[in-house]
């Protein structure tokens, strides 16, 4: 792809206010190779996400936990706790939807409630996956292919600012097709309206991917 | 060497009787799965984590209990923490109890 450095190491913000989730969600992106930044509610998030807007230009340093210090801190992923005091996950959502600057980022959208219509708002509101805690690694796997689809997004818009345009338009057309087949084969297997189904279902049959607690613990 | 595979093994069937009386849960598993050589200490460093910040709940609960009267929301509050932590480290018998504690609140009922 020919792109900086930083392409293959996204960067994920995830916003908690229990440490025990933060700790584990840390080491959940970290294993699957994401560089991460805690922070502990939605102000602080905004805070971060604010700051480094203006990162790009001058040298604030954010006073917030992150594993590494680069001169582009670009977010490509959001993920937030549903329950927090004070602002919310989904208030958070909503800022992050309603701010020009910030609503390309993909937000999803964690909580230990699988509560239908907690679900569904937030995915109209625009989050685009809902995970239940406790969260594992094969729910890390749905993230990656919101962030290609952001990230590629960038690509093309910064190819078409920097280079060439008649060279670099045919470069990003095949680039296009690739991702748009490789979108739409990891789409066409499970539509987005699966995951939102997956979580509400859980509630009605015990027929799940996932083993249950309680089975296991009957089949002893 | 004969001492340390004993160690070894007492401390396996202390981990598998966890798992046997229900106080752990697959999540405890998924915990495990995430240590690895680089991060050999994971799960002693989670669950420290879990213990400091339990204790801490644990204090604020009683202190609340104390009060007269019961405040249910507060308290509803800090059992949805607890409830979290625990679930998130796989705590099978703990989440229950504070599942079973938050029903209580609801119901207003301070005997419980």
């Amino acid at each position: 792809m020919g792109m900086a450095a930083a392409e293959s190491r996204f960067h994920v913000l995830a916003v908690d206010d229990n440490i025990i989730d933060r700790k584990l969600i840390e080491r959940l992106l970290k294993t699957s190779s994401y560089q991460v930044t805690t922070v502990d509610s939605g102000s602080k998030a905004l805070e971060f996400l604010g700051l480094h807007e203006d990162d790009r230009s001058n040298s604030v340093s954010p006073s917030i936990s992150t594993n590494n210090h680069h001169q582009e801190l670009e977010v490509n992923l959001i993920i937030t706790d549903y329950c927090m005091p004070g602002m919310t996950g989904y208030d958070l959502l909503k800022k992050i939807k309603e701010s020009s600057s910030l609503r390309d980022i993909p937000v999803v959208i964690m909580s230990s409630e699988n509560v239908p219509a907690r679900i569904s708002r937030c995915l109209e509101e625009g989050a685009e996956e809902f995970f239940l805690k406790p969260v594992r690694k094969s729910d890390l796997n749905r993230l990656r292919p919101h962030v290609m689809k952001a990230v590629s997004k960038d690509q093309k818009q910064e190819k078409h600012e920097e280079e060439k345009q008649e060279e670099k338009e045919i470069k990003s057309q095949k680039h296009q097709e690739q991702q748009q087949q490789q979108h739409q084969q990891q789409l066409s297997p499970r539509p987005s309206g699966n995951s939102k189904r997956k979580a509400m279902e859980e509630n009605l049959s015990p027929d799940r991917t996932r083993p249950r607690y309680s089975d296991i613990a009957a089949v002893v | 060497m004969e001492r340390n595979s004993q160690l070894h093994r007492q401390v396996a069937l202390m981990r598998q009787s966890l798992f046997d009386q229900g106080y752990l849960d697959e999540q405890f598993v998924q915990l495990e799965e995430l240590q690895d050589d680089a991060n050999p200490n994971f799960v002693e460093e989670v669950v420290t984590l879990y213990y400091r910040d339990s204790a801490r709940l644990i204090a604020s609960i009683e202190q609340a209990l104390d009060k007269s009267p019961l405040d249910f929301n507060k308290l509803d509050s800090y059992m949805h923490q607890f409830k979290g932590s625990s679930s998130s480290i796989g705590g099978r018998k703990v989440k229950a109890e504070c599942a079973q504690f938050r029903e209580y609140c609801r119901a207003g009922n301070g005997e419980g």
